[in-house]
């Protein structure tokens, strides 16, 4: 990779290039929570909420499509689970392996293909791309990595791909 | 079929509508919320200012994406599909933040399958400082028969 220090744990080399956390989301794609994510930004797009103009353009209602991340992401609480469940797990072990506990999200690339529709079970997984050697920000002494997220729906048919590039950082005094 | 902008209307430089928004407690967590972002420094304000050193709750990444989404569309109106969008947090986005959104047209062209795309700069601004630069490419019907969101496999190229 590009981007791989060389003073990086072996662990943390090996899980770059690796498909890692494949699940399928907790809950289907379902109206109700689209409505939720168009009300939190009054988003109007008749093709949300008109059945007559989502059947002409989209051969039925869709979800936006900047929600694609949403439907994988567990709930606060479900029953028989012990440990709050994390979504984007990769960012969360680097920062514990790397002992870095704090973290922004600096930058996020979001590719978008087959629309995704109420009643799609999405599955998703994670790719480690790169981690960078320790660099000083503002925020404090850390390094940035890249996450790339691949989801795909019931059918197999990508339905999108997320990158993400974080900063695992200690707040400096 | 319902109406958006067609390709042949834009052109490089062309400016998308300002988006002025008074942003509350309630638009940020109401945000992660829509996002099932349940991390506390976006609905717990003593853990955000203790843990993360910030003012206040602040607004997360998707809901960042719902909200350029929403920029996007409000000018295409429900014809014009995203291909893909970048995104970058330079600062935060708390509550009594006045924020603006604005745009402007980058890029025009089609691919080698006829699909028109448009390329557009847009920014989060808040006190006339950008707090998050978005590059959109959104895909425009060509004409009154043309449909983006009709196409599939190779014939989408985002």
């Amino acid at each position: 990779m590009s981007d791989v220090a060389a003073d990086l744990p072996r662990e943390i080399q090996s899980w770059i290039g690796q498909k890692r956390y494949e699940v399928e989301g907790e809950f289907e794609v379902e109206r109700g929570y689209i409505f939720t994510s168009c009300a939190s930004v009054e988003n109007g797009n008749p093709l949300y909420w008109d059945e007559k103009a989502a059947q002409e353009l989209t051969g039925g209602f869709i979800a936006p499509p900047s929600m694609i991340s949403v439907w994988f992401r567990p709930h606060h609480w479900a029953p028989g689970r012990t440990q709050q469940a994390l979504p984007l797990q990769v960012h969360f072990d680097l920062k514990e392996k790397l002992g870095l506990p704090e973290a922004v999200m600096t930058d996020n690339t979001v590719i978008f293909r087959e629309p995704v529709r109420p009643g799609d079970r999405l599955r998703t997984w994670q790719v480690l791309r790169s981690v960078s050697q320790e660099k000083r920000t503002k925020l404090g002494l850390g390094r940035f990595w890249v996450i790339d997220v691949e989801y795909v729906n019931q059918h197999g048919e990508s339905v999108g791909t997320e990158s993400y590039t974080g900063f695992g950082y200690r707040r400096e005094a | 079929m319902p109406k958006g902008l067609l390709a042949g209307q834009v052109k490089v430089g062309d400016a998308l509508p300002e988006l002025g928004y008074d942003v509350g407690a309630t638009t940020v967590i109401l945000g992660a919320i829509a996002t099932r972002d349940w991390r506390p420094m976006h609905h717990d304000k003593d853990f955000a200012q203790k843990r993360n050193g910030v003012r206040d709750v602040f607004m997360n990444t998707p809901n960042q994406a719902a909200w350029f989404e929403r920029y996007v569309t409000d000018w295409t109106g429900p014809t014009g599909r995203l291909g893909r969008m970048r995104f970058r947090m330079h600062d935060s986005v708390f509550p009594g933040d006045h924020m603006v959104m604005r745009g402007h047209v980058a890029g025009v062209g089609s691919d080698d399958t006829g699909c028109a795309w448009a390329e557009l700069d847009l920014k989060l601004e808040v006190g006339g400082k950008a707090m998050t630069t978005c590059q959109v490419r959104v895909a425009l019907p060509v004409d009154g028969h043309d449909n983006p969101w009709v196409r599939r496999g190779a014939q989408w190229k985002p």
